[in-house]
């Protein structure tokens, strides 16, 4: 009886020790995959941070003349990416507005017609588009809006790529909530005479608002950072431009333009922090508002 | 609790049955009807009928239970009576029902269900909406305008109706779904008297609830029926023989009995009704 208590207490030890070894080393690894965000960040704080002033969000990028001197007087370079800002602005905004409501509408089609032979067939095509490589994207917006509509390189033609690039995570993050929203939901509307579409405008879409609006900031994120496709359709600017038929920048353009010019090459830090740092913010809010706007049912 | 039905239900059992006795227009046993069903046929689609030439008048200020074995009809008659069967794409039916002299086939839905409401097996608030929005959603969400005034005596004459204003009134614009399943079943109640219906149907009502919950529904039913008609598919023999005056038992999408409760539990027409109420099957 005392000897066989000892001898499991002992093995009770020894698996308790497993256990935390174990243990710490699941926390180790998932500390150690952390680690490369933090350096990124670290990396670009420290040599970014002097470029981030007033003029770094309000004044066009400078020319590389201007920059050449202030780094020979050991200067912080003149200008910012004014340009940049406004140009992913109005162009994540003009995909948005096409993406979003064409997602949304698709994916309640592909939810409420799960078994349907078509839903199946479009469910395999937004598929398929996520795996499409993003500079074929910007073939796309070139064939399509570069060349026939806009008669040369314009915010247009990116936004056209780029809302291409975020509808699959709109389409199916909008199916997923909707699958998950009880039909008896549904069914309580219609038992009171209310019209299939008023149904799935004014019950189900709210209802599943959080998972929606999630999908539709985690599409806007993908596309904020996005460079290739713009390089063929945007192209750049060097002034800030609104009118959406002429060519634009965009703030990761701007980060390949300063790559490219050897007296720019600081501006790389600081533009980089700035896409990286909206980047995050956006993943931020798409998790706070997936908790926070979550309807119970 | 079945148990003591089941005493209730003892048969003679000498009695002897006709086989598959098919109860042709059992309208004529109810006087003035408030629904008629007549010869109603329904199919979720190609010729095989998950109920079958049901007839049966429905007795106005009375509650009439539909009971019978899973799957043998009892959610298809109930929902045809306001077209919710018609959700499903490939149903069709043969025969009609009547509200009054009317064809509700040929009213409009909205105009139906403001006359048939309906009350689901799950409670089913809208969980974007407070207490208040869900009681007048019928009206909020068909666009049919009403003065808050209105409104607001629409909800507390519901609420009361239901008995749930005194526990809710303070909460009114809380959202429904914080609730409990008793609370939240008396809501959905309260959403479909709401519209004023001249029928009420309850989809086994209590049975994602709990005894104390279920017995509140159960009384409030017997209340109600004071003002309106109630259609009630359940599970529980005993809830039936407790709360209603006419019950109608289905087999295999069949009519096979319709009368008064009482005689029903006591001297069943049908040997089929009386091996499910004595617990042989179902
Ligand atoms: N949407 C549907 N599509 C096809 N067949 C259906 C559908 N709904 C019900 N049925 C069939 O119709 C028959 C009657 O179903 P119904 O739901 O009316 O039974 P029920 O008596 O309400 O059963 P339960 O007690 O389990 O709720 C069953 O055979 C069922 O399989
Ligand atoms: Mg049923």
């Amino acid at each position: 009886m005392n000897i066989s208590t000892e001898i499991s207490d002992r093995k009770m030890k020894q698996r308790l020790l497993k256990d935390k070894i174990f243990t710490n080393a699941m926390i180790f690894l998932a500390f150690l995959s952390g680690v490369p965000l933090f350096l990124i960040l670290y990396q670009l704080a420290i040599k970014g941070y002097r470029q981030l002033n007033i003029s770094f969000f309000f004044e066009e990028a400078p020319d590389t003349m201007e920059a050449m001197v202030a780094v020979a007087n050991n200067e912080i370079i003149p200008g910012g990416i004014a340009n940049g800002i406004v140009g992913t602005l109005i162009i994540v905004g003009l995909a948005s507005l096409i993406a979003i409501p064409v997602g949304i509408i698709c994916g309640t089609y592909l939810a409420e017609n799960a078994e349907g032979k078509f839903a199946g067939l479009v469910r395999f095509i937004v598929d398929m588009l996520q795996g499409v490589p993003s500079i074929v994207l910007g073939v796309i917006g070139y064939i399509w809006i570069v060349k026939p509509v806009t008669n040369g390189f314009s915010a247009l033609a990116g936004s056209v790529a780029l809302s291409i690039m975020m509808l699959p995570s709109i389409v199916r993050s909008t199916e997923e909530t909707l699958k998950m929203i009880p039909g008896t939901l549904k069914e309580a509307a219609l038992s009171l005479g209310v019209p299939y579409h008023k149904v799935i405008l004014k019950v189900i879409l709210p209802t599943g608002i959080s998972g929606i609006l999630t999908g539709v900031i985690l599409g806007i994120s993908r596309i904020a950072g996005e460079t290739a496709p713009l390089m063929l359709t945007a192209l750049g600017s060097t002034v800030v431009n609104t009118n959406i038929t002429e060519p634009s920048s965009a703030v990761p353009l701007l980060v390949w333009e300063f790559y490219n010019d050897p007296n720019l090459v600081n501006m790389i830090w600081s533009a980089s922090l700035f896409l990286l740092l909206l980047i995050l913010g956006l993943n931020l809010s798409a998790k706070a508002i997936a908790k926070k706007w979550k309807v119970q049912y | 609790m079945e148990s003591t039905i089941l005493k209730q239900v003892q048969m003679p059992t000498e009695q002897k049955y006709k086989e598959n006795v098919v109860i042709k227009n059992p309208i004529e046993n109810i006087e003035s009807p408030v629904l008629k069903i007549d010869d109603l046929s329904v199919s979720y689609g190609g010729d095989k009928y998950a109920i079958q030439n049901v007839s049966a008048g429905i007795a106005k200020n009375k509650i009439t239970a539909i009971m019978g074995p899973s799957g043998c009809g009892k959610s298809t008659l109930l929902r045809a009576i306001n077209r919710m069967h018609e959700l499903y794409p490939n149903t069709h039916n043969k025969g009609g029902v009547y509200l009054g002299d009317e064809n509700i086939y040929e009213l409009n839905p909205i105009q139906l269900r403001r006359k048939i409401g309906m009350v689901f097996q799950r409670p089913n608030p809208f969980p974007t909406m407070s207490i208040y929005d869900n009681v007048i959603a019928g009206f909020n969400l068909n666009g049919i305008k009403l003065k808050r005034s209105e409104k607001d005596e629409i909800v507390e004459k519901s609420l009361r109706e239901v008995a749930l204003w005194d526990e809710v009134k303070d909460a009114l614009h809380n959202r429904g779904t914080f609730l409990s399943g008793g609370q939240q079943q008396r809501l959905c109640i309260a959403r479909a008297l709401a519209y004023t219906p001249d029928i009420i149907l309850l989809d086994e009502p209590t049975s994602a609830l709990d005894p104390i919950a279920t017995s509140k529904i159960e009384d409030l039913l017997v209340k109600l029926k004071k003002d309106f008609t109630i259609v009630l598919v359940t599970h529980n023999m005993s809830q039936a023989a407790r709360i209603s005056d006419y019950s109608m038992f289905m087999y295999l999408g069949e009519l096979v009995e319709y009368g008064k409760t009482k005689q029903m539990f006591t001297t069943p027409k049908d040997k089929r009704t009386e091996e499910y109420l004595t617990g042989k099957f179902g």
